[in-house]
């Protein structure tokens, strides 16, 4: 039981991550990612959001007709959501000013309802607890990585604080202005996946389609 | 008019859902390996977003804004804290009625598009229409316009890359970066190439 409460939080991490590998919750992960803080909260709120949504769906999982399930679970996550998006308003408001959109989005993050729907449907609370926690932080690993390269190309800083001094500030860094806009994020966990599965080939897809290999004897 | 074709244009091409705003990407990767299952798909997208933005902003301004119940009798109350749950609500209910009224009037879409109906629920980029059609604070027929729009921005995204994905198949590409990697790669260079229209002010 130990084990397998070890294995739902580590698991997620790099061997089956949610976002490189489960192509889940990708969408916040690309537009959160300018600056370190944003992407932090943005980590917290996500992995909050999922274990409590995993512990909660999989204590009335016996009570919910399958017919309306994802209903069901909407309303749990909505909720909790809800309760998220009014703290941050509360306590953070401008960074919650700053994520926008993004914080109500978690409702519709595919990492919470595909792990409510493949894990906490058929587990206990406990470990669906454990699972979503896992999945939270497998996802906050890749937005804080990529926050990471995008803050400090793109403006020289760590959350907020300035590590490398830039060009129009007197420093010597002339910053990479791609870097904070859209496109870099794609380019970043594009190279990221190639990383991971460079170090574990395992995860490498097959091709669909195989060039034909020309052996020298056919030239000849 | 004017306002209304240049909302129209803004939402397709320089605010797309997709790709300068990141909506709806799971499927976005996911479902974009051939051209039709995307075309099918994105139309889809665009008839629920015509017909939820619109439905959410009446929502919003009748229920749910500061001292939206007026109208009841009841100038004070803020409901605004509850919107996120009635708009998934509505986006759910909507893509339920939308199927079962497709079902029986027109079954050939219906064959069409039936997987791909219930996965819209869970697409941020419908949600993610709504959410900004409050930030925005659009009236009833910008509401309508921008749904249409960013419903046919997204569709026209999806099914650019499925044609580009549809090519790539052929192409040699390092084992690390097979399917998933060189989709956001790619994904990076048509969101470079949609950067192209940022700058335009209509």
């Amino acid at each position: 039981m130990a084990s397998q409460a070890k294995t739902n939080v580590i698991d997620p991490l790099i061997d089956n991550n949610p976002i490189t590998l489960q192509v889940l919750g990708i969408c916040s992960a690309l537009a959160v990612t300018t600056n370190m803080t944003a992407a932090l909260i943005m980590c917290i709120a996500l992995t909050t959001v999922a274990a409590f949504s995993g512990a909660i769906i999989s204590m009335i999982r016996h009570h919910i007709p399958s017919s309306i399930r994802i209903i069901v679970q909407m309303t749990v996550i909505a909720s909790l959501v809800i309760i998220v998006d009014q703290i941050l308003k509360a306590y953070a408001y401008e960074a919650s000013k700053q994520l926008s959109v993004f914080v109500g989005l978690i409702i519709t993050n595919c990492i919470v309802l595909g792990r409510a729907e493949a894990y906490a449907m058929k587990n206990s609370p406990g470990m669906s607890f454990l699972d979503g926690l896992g999945n939270g932080l497998g996802y906050s690993v890749v937005l804080l990585v990529v926050a990471f390269f995008r803050e400090l190309l793109g403006a020289g800083k760590l959350f907020g604080q300035t590590i490398i001094p830039v060009a129009n500030e007197g420093g010597w860094y002339m910053p990479n202005g791609l870097m904070l806009l859209p496109p870099s994020a794609f380019f970043i966990i594009g190279l990221m996946i190639w990383a991971i599965r460079t170090w574990k080939p395992r995860q490498v897809e097959a091709p669909d389609y195989q060039i034909h290999q020309v052996h020298r004897t056919e030239v000849l | 008019m004017e306002h209304y074709l240049s909302l129209f244009i803004r939402s397709i091409f320089v605010e797309n859902l997709a790709l300068a705003f990141f909506l709806g990407m799971c499927t976005f990767l996911a479902v974009s390996k051939k051209i039709e299952t995307a075309l099918g798909l994105g139309i889809a997208v665009i008839l629920v977003q015509a017909i939820t933005v619109p439905t959410n902003n009446l929502i919003y301004q009748y229920l749910l804004k500061e001292g939206a119940l007026s109208w009841a009798g009841l100038p004070d109350v803020d409901l605004s804290f509850l919107g996120l749950i009635s708009y998934i609500g509505v986006i759910a209910a909507m893509v339920q009625i939308i199927e079962m009224a497709m079902d029986k009037y027109v079954p050939a879409l219906y064959n069409a598009l039936g997987i791909f109906l219930p996965l819209i629920t869970v697409n941020c980029a419908i949600l993610g229409g709504t959410l900004f059609m409050v930030e925005r604070d659009y009236n009833l027929a910008e509401s309508a316009v921008y749904g249409v729009g960013s419903g046919f921005g997204w569709a026209l995204a999806i099914t650019a890359i499925a044609g580009i994905r549809e090519k790539l198949k052929y192409s040699d590409v390092p084992d690390g970066l097979q399917g998933l990697g060189i989709t956001f790669i790619t994904a990076g260079l048509m969101a470079l190439g949609f950067m192209a229209f940022s700058g335009i002010q209509l």
